[in-house]
């Protein structure tokens, strides 16, 4: 089954591409995670959020920003817009059942699409991104600059992100209302803008995913949907609640996935999507609570 | 008076759990709620907290108090709720940190002093709040509350479910809290012999109104209340 020559060498390669991949998955599953923690709810809208931020930085870049100029301006405008969707959009619907939540989210990533062609329009539009595409030399194996960066941006801001739950007085307020929001409250903690937080947080991880892979596909209204799905998949392979999981889950889904595509023959580029979905589907029969999804231990 | 409550009134959708509570807490007092189950005593810390909604007057230190909880809280108010309200996922030190979020600046000092009451809390600071022991999750709750140097701790049944020694521990730390701090405690109890020999005062409630209030020793001396409420 096994096609065209096999060499060490492209094997490394695979690797280096799926490991981009699942970096640009782990970042908008762990988006996923943190909303799905605090407020139980899938964003339907992550990716659509993640697009509209990037379409943001072509427009900031076609001004004549820098990329790393508009960057930070980026990350901003999406915390601030991510925040703002949780105080105007979902906070209407905080006690409603989960499926209108569902719903909203639905609605809110259609809205996005609609205006991103309205203000975009359609068509795809380049994306030029900090990292050159050309090859080093890393120990006999040709990587593209390109990948590493991506990886290395990724991989930063998830440390930076784990050092914040951690280790600050605010990441731990935003943990305790994930966990318990009844006793949040009564230790004094806005429970309120603990969810808006998260949501802010989350759009901020889309918009550096948006930005990464922005330079590698082509920047269009639908750019994330199928890479969504992917993150969807890769959250879900972690555990839903685990941000760990769904960073792990991410780079073991975009590697395998690119070995798939590559190394087996009949999958190839087009059966990749239906191929992810059916391993996970066999990993969720043997672990149903994904690979990290535990249950609380408690004693009486 | 630290907590005053005038004809307080809550409901839980349509039913009515409090109808019409009057009570007062005093500075350094401990203030005991006795009764039957289903009498009102949970509702009425709940109602303080702001955890139900409730009409009616509370004035705290003064002023009159915000429903909502994480207000309250911020005003000094701190509430062990019923089934503890522990982080059960999260570590000792994590909870105890969280019990001092309302507080600026370091808790270390604040820290020490739940420690000094609560030595095993300390050699377990790493360990997961929902592993703990019974006793020692209502040592960590307390002390939880302990770090927000509250001026009124609600406790809500903290002799349920513990071994004596260990409900002899926490009323120990009580009394050195009222005593020390100048804390002021309301305290809802099913133990009423235990509650009584610790409190200055209490209200005895039935189907959600207060029929009997005195000093500690009046209701402990008193035949008939002793009987027909205290069922002992």
């Amino acid at each position: 089954m096994l096609v065209a020559a096999f060499t060490w060498a492209e094997l490394a390669q695979q690797l280096a591409a799926g490991i981009r991949e699942g970096a640009i998955y782990a970042g908008l599953a762990l988006a996923i995670v943190i909303i799905y923690r605090t407020t139980r709810v899938i964003n339907f809208a992550q990716g659509e959020m993640a697009t509209f931020t990037t379409f943001i930085a072509w427009s900031l870049m076609n001004h004549g920003l820098s990329f790393w100029t508009a960057f930070p301006v980026v990350l901003a405008i999406a915390f601030a817009g991510g925040v703002a969707i949780e105080r105007v959009v979902l906070r209407p619907v905080e006690n409603a059942p989960v499926l209108t939540i569902v719903i909203v989210t639905l609605g809110l990533a259609l809205l996005l699409n609609g205006l991103m062609s309205v203000i975009w329009g359609g068509a795809n539009r380049q994306f030029h991104g900090p990292f050159s595409t050309r090859t080093i030399d890393v120990g006999g194996v040709p990587i593209s600059v390109q990948d590493i960066g991506i990886v290395a941006v990724s991989v930063g801001l998830v440390v930076l992100l784990a050092l914040f739950f951690r280790f600050t007085k605010l990441g731990l307020a935003l943990r305790a209302a994930a966990v318990n929001p009844e006793s949040s409250r009564l230790v004094g903690i806005r429970v309120g803008w603990m969810l808006a937080l998260g949501w802010g947080i989350a759009a901020v991880l889309g918009a550096v995913a948006g930005m990464m892979i922005a330079p590698v596909v082509f920047l269009d209204p639908n750019m994330m949907q199928t890479i969504l799905l992917y993150a969807f998949a890769a959250a879900v392979l972690g555990g839903l609640d685990s941000p760990i999981g769904a960073v792990v889950g991410g780079i073991l889904l975009g590697v395998t996935i690119t070995l798939l595509g590559r190394y087996v023959g009949f999958i190839g580029s087009t059966l990749k999507l239906p191929a992810a979905l059916m391993l996970i589907l066999v990993l969720l029969l043997v672990r149903p609570g994904g690979l990290f999804g535990r249950v609380a231990v408690r004693r009486v | 008076m630290i907590l005053e409550l005038h004809n307080v009134e809550a409901r839980y959708g349509p039913v009515k759990a409090l109808h019409g509570i009057s009570l007062r807490v005093g500075e350094g007092e401990l203030v005991a709620v006795l009764g039957a189950n289903g009498a009102g005593k949970t509702t009425t810390l709940r109602a303080v907290s702001g955890t139900v909604r409730r009409s009616g007057d509370v004035v705290f230190a003064g002023k009159k108090l915000s429903r909502r909880p994480e207000a309250t809280a911020r005003a000094g108010i701190a509430h062990v709720p019923e089934g503890r309200g522990t982080f059960s996922e999260l570590s000792v030190w994590e909870n105890l940190r969280l019990g001092g979020y309302t507080r600026r600046g370091n808790v270390k000092h604040e820290a020490r002093r739940v420690f000094e009451f609560f030595p095993q809390l300390e050699s377990r600071l790493d360990q997961q709040a929902g592993t703990l022991s019974g006793g020692e999750q209502q040592m960590l709750a307390l002390g939880r509350a302990m770090m927000a140097r509250p001026k009124l701790l609600l406790l809500d049944e903290p002799s349920l479910g513990l071994a004596p020694i260990v409900v002899t521990v926490i009323f120990e730390a009580l009394e050195h809290m009222k005593g020390g701090d100048g804390m002021s405690v309301l305290v809802v109890e099913q133990n009423a012999s235990l509650a009584l020999a610790h409190a200055t005062r209490a209200y005895v409630l039935e189907v959600g109104k207060v029929v009997v209030e005195g000093t500690g020793d009046e209701l402990r001396t008193n035949e008939s209340v002793r009987r027909s409420y205290l069922g002992y």
